[in-house]
């Protein structure tokens, strides 16, 4: 068998020696384990379960580990490794009506039944470097009480109940599945939430704002945020009832958008949606008013050409793993392209060039 | 004689109001019909029904076709409908922009029906390029030129231009003098007028201008909150309008 | 790699890519929607050729790769080092004896033969893609057989360069239907695409297409009448082997601008330099 070897090979095996050396960076200082990126650096952990698709703490921390804190870099591992995971099967909808709240919030209503928790935010905290955490991060115990057992209505629910918001009924359709099938336009709003859940941070942010500084505005009011941990159920055809597999931490955003109604309907309010993995609430919000602004065609409002409300150009750049594929391609080798595009600029100047002479000689 | 177009009982509702209600008129081959009324008649919603741009709720638009004879366009499968609009049919818009590809030079814009329907000389499509842009009084030396660097009336002349150059044998146009000056639409009516009566078109003409239709419309149709109200000869209706609400309407406009 | 399935790839996604490649084959130049996987290396990498290869590859195959015409390039090997970890095949750079090649920008300069499968990498599938960005717009132009756009871009690039400045990617029409895009080959290589002896297959990964061409397929490349397609190269013999007939890269030599054109396609260099040709550069 005759098996190529040349300089490419050499190359790229001492690139990625190399690049081995770096992420451990000087072996005077610890190495991180992976229980310490867990623990420690959380958020970024939840980031890459999210936007991986995946929910596996200890398989993110250990892509963190690996793309030397690059959590694109993470997040695309963790996709490439979820390619190869045979599938079972899919879980029952998970209710986050029972989800174990850290962290409830809700923009339109000063109180309300299961009470506001800030839970573990930084909202109010003033963002001053803490050069504490520099010498010992070592911190006292914060106060806890009993958590409150037992389900905690949505905000919307009330609202709902005087018909002031619109209806989200309950529906049983199966939602296609983005990663078995093509993305394919139009696409339904299932579809466009589980893009949405698995899309770019950054990007989704970026949407998000757009539509509030007014590219396709459509007045949103975070009704309610939670995070918490919801239980998650599968059905075993052996056994044929669902049993409970585990539990996931989510975070989930409603908004109260922009209401509706003409002389013959009566005005109500809209909604936006996000879920996501993990404590991810910058994400879970940004997706709930990026969701709204696409339902601008079943919502029977003016298409203002804002981009947050063209679901082909949201769906099809959304994605960070396919995003950062395609513009680092550009770095792979381009000889032959630019080679013909060398030729065809040289015979266009060339003839550019004999007709300019031939006039000057006119 | 067989009507080049004959439309049937068309009505197009949205939601509970009503775009146009059961109108139905021939068109005969050479012949142009005028369709007016003030906005909001229903007039624009029956021309894009009858285009094919809207589905009509209710019936037909039967079209004398070149090979297969009367076809209702309605149910014709999008493929035909869509080769009819690139061959026989053409389709003036108020907005030159709509009409014409912005960024292509004003050759490509000419250019591209025939290309479409399969013509493959460069220099047969950049002559009768060059020959339509002369027709609607553009200077030839502009042919490379973008639309955006052209006059509004300009853009108006090289939609017209790109529109006729497959010799369609029927043109809706809506409002095609409609956001242009008085002087330049004085001449883009004539230069229409020239062109509908040298190439013997038929044509269907929607405006809310009186004198468009007077100077270009052999009949006329009156519209009023989605229905036909008055329907004759352009003349007749215009100098002797029966129905009260054409008599408010020929009143309220200057006479050409 | 024991973990891992033959090609990396369950054998279930395997069939469902299959399945494209099928239909691929029934319509050929008509693009076929699947539902790309994720791959360990980047979109934009050659994952579609990659999970086309996935899907045809057999133990008994051998294996070729090429970037740019060439073997070693360093994408090149290192899609061949995946599937020698994930698949164990053997692999070859000699053109004739490899019975899958998978490429980027290239077709190999020695005719291909019956049972061969080229499968090329697509970064941009969609030939109308940059007249209309809207996925939705371009399948409606291609099933309604619309292509005067297409044509229009010619147009304007003669009236404005005098020839059709499109160098690489250069749109064709397959068996009188389908505009394809024939992947950023040089037009130089246009003409092979026709009346092929192998099975040719194109995958793009993120935009989740197949297409193919089956063998002997009508395949046009798009032009005017009195401006008629031209497949050309640099006008040079080739500095090693002196081919005049192959497709060149451009070699800067010196800070003098001395320059130096080699064939792009490394093994038929090497095979001719093997047989005794030399360029007037050869060592």
């Amino acid at each position: 068998m005759y098996v190529a070897v040349k300089g490419g090979e050499r190359a790229i095996e001492n690139a990625h020696a190399w690049l081995a050396e770096e992420r451990r960076g000087n072996t005077d200082v610890a190495e991180l384990s992976i229980a310490q990126i867990r623990e420690q650096l959380s958020l970024a952990v939840n980031r890459v379960m999210a936007e991986g698709s995946l929910y596996d703490p200890d398989l993110a921390a250990l892509a963190i580990k690996q793309a030397r804190g690059d959590l694109i870099e993470a997040i695309f591992l963790i996709r490439a490794y979820r390619t190869t995971l045979p599938r079972f099967g899919a879980s029952e909808p998970v209710d986050t009506g029972i989800m174990a709240c850290d962290r409830r919030i809700s923009a339109t209503f000063k109180d309300l039944p299961g009470g506001q928790v800030l839970g573990p935010t930084f909202d109010y905290t003033h963002r001053l470097l803490d050069f504490k955490l520099a010498a010992d991060g070592e911190v006292p115990k914060a106060p806890s009480r009993d958590a409150e057992t037992g389900t905690v209505p949505h905000v919307t629910a009330f609202l709902n109940r005087e018909g002031l918001i619109e209806e989200a009924p309950h529906d049983d359709t199966p939602p296609p599945d983005l990663t078995r099938e093509p993305l394919e336009m139009p696409a339904d709003r299932a579809l466009r939430l589980q893009a949405l859940t698995r899309a770019d941070e950054g990007f989704t942010l970026g949407l998000a704002y757009s539509t509030q500084r007014g590219y396709g505005r459509n007045h949103a009011f975070v009704g309610e945020l939670r995070i918490g941990s919801v239980p998650v159920e599968m059905d075993i055809p052996e056994l044929g009832f669902a049993v409970e597999i585990g539990e996931v931490t989510l975070t989930e955003c409603e908004t109260v958008n922009q209401f509706t109604g003409s002389k013959t309907e009566l005005p109500q309010f809209t909604r936006g949606y996000g879920l996501v993995f993990g404590q991810t609430e910058r994400k879970a919000i940004s997706m709930a008013l990026v969701d709204r602004a696409l339902r601008w065609e079943e919502l029977g409002e003016d298409n203002v050409g804002a981009p947050a409300q063209d679901a082909e150009f949201v769906l099809y750049h959304a994605d960070n793993i396919q995003a950062t594929g395609f513009l680092e391609h550009i770095k792979l080798p381009h000889y032959v392209d630019f080679q013909s595009e060398l030729e065809l600029v040289r015979k266009l100047r060339r003839e550019a060039g004999a007709q300019q002479v031939q006039e000057a000689a006119e | 004689m067989t009507p080049l177009l004959s439309v049937q009982g068309i009505t197009k509702r949205y939601g509970a109001h009503i775009g146009c209600a059961d109108v139905s008129f021939d068109l005969y081959p050479g012949e142009v019909m005028g369709i007016v009324g003030e906005s909001g008649s229903g007039k624009s919603t029956l021309l894009n029904c009858m285009a094919g741009h809207l589905t009509p709720d209710a019936g037909q638009v039967v079209f004398d076709t070149r090979t297969n004879g009367p076809r209702d366009t309605i149910t014709m499968s999008e493929p035909e409908r869509r080769m009819l609009g690139r061959t026989d049919w053409a389709f003036v818009h108020q907005h030159a922009r709509d009409g014409l590809r912005m960024g292509v030079s004003a050759g490509g814009n000419v250019g591209e029906r025939l290309m479409a329907v399969g013509e493959r000389n460069y220099g047969d499509i950049r002559d009768k390029a060059t020959d339509w842009l002369g027709r609607v009084e553009i200077d030839a030396s502009r042919v490379d030129d973008r639309p955006t660097t052209f006059s509004g009336g300009m853009q108006q002349r090289l939609q017209i231009a790109r529109n006729l150059v497959t010799g369609p044998r029927l043109v809706f146009m809506d409002e095609p003098t409609g956001g242009l000056d008085v002087s330049v639409q004085a001449r883009l009516l004539d230069l229409l007028r020239g062109l509908v009566r040298d190439m013997g078109l038929s044509a269907i003409i929607v405006t809310h201008d009186l004198a468009v239709v007077r100077l270009l419309a052999d009949r006329l149709m009156v519209m009023k909150s989605g229905r036909v109200v008055e329907a004759g000869l352009t003349d007749q209706v215009l100098d002797d309008p029966q129905h009260a609400y054409s008599q408010l309407l020929v009143s309220s406009v200057l006479q050409v | 790699m024991t973990e891992y399935n033959f090609a990396y790839l369950d054998e279930q996604t395997k069939r469902m890519i299959r399945r494209a490649i099928l239909k691929g084959l029934a319509i050929p130049g008509y693009q076929v929607p699947f539902a790309s996987r994720e791959m360990p290396m980047p979109y934009g990498w050659g994952t579609g050729g990659v999970q086309v290869s996935a899907a045809v590859l057999t133990p008994k195959d051998m294996f070729k790769v090429i970037d740019q015409g060439a073997d070693d390039t360093t994408n090149a090997v290192s899609i061949r080092t995946f599937f020698q970890r994930t698949a164990g095949v053997a692999t070859t750079t000699a053109t004739s004896d490899a019975t899958v090649i998978q490429t980027r920008h290239r077709i190999p300069e020695e005719p291909l033969h019956e049972g061969q499968i080229l499968v090329y990498q697509v970064p941009i599938p969609e030939p109308l893609r940059f007249l209309e960005p809207r996925e939705s717009e371009t399948r409606k132009m291609h099933s309604l057989e619309e292509y005067g756009l297409m044509h229009v871009k010619l147009y304007e690039d003669i009236s404005r360069h005098g020839h059709i400045a499109t160098s690489y990617a250069y749109p064709v029409k397959v068996e009188g239907r389908y505009v394809m895009d024939p992947s950023p080959i040089p037009k130089f290589d246009n003409p092979k695409l026709g009346d092929m002896a192998a099975i040719q297959l194109f995958g793009a990964g993120r935009e989740q297409r197949i297409y193919a061409l089956p063998p002997y397929t009508q395949v046009v490349s798009l032009d005017f009448e009195d401006h008629p397609f031209e497949a050309s190269k640099a006008d040079h013999p080739c500095g090693m082997c002196g081919a005049t007939d192959s497709y060149l890269d451009e070699l800067i030599i010196d800070d003098a601008g001395g320059r130096m054109f080699v064939c792009s396609d490394t093994d038929y260099c090497e095979a001719r330099q093997t047989a005794g040709h030399k360029g007037k550069d050869a060592a």
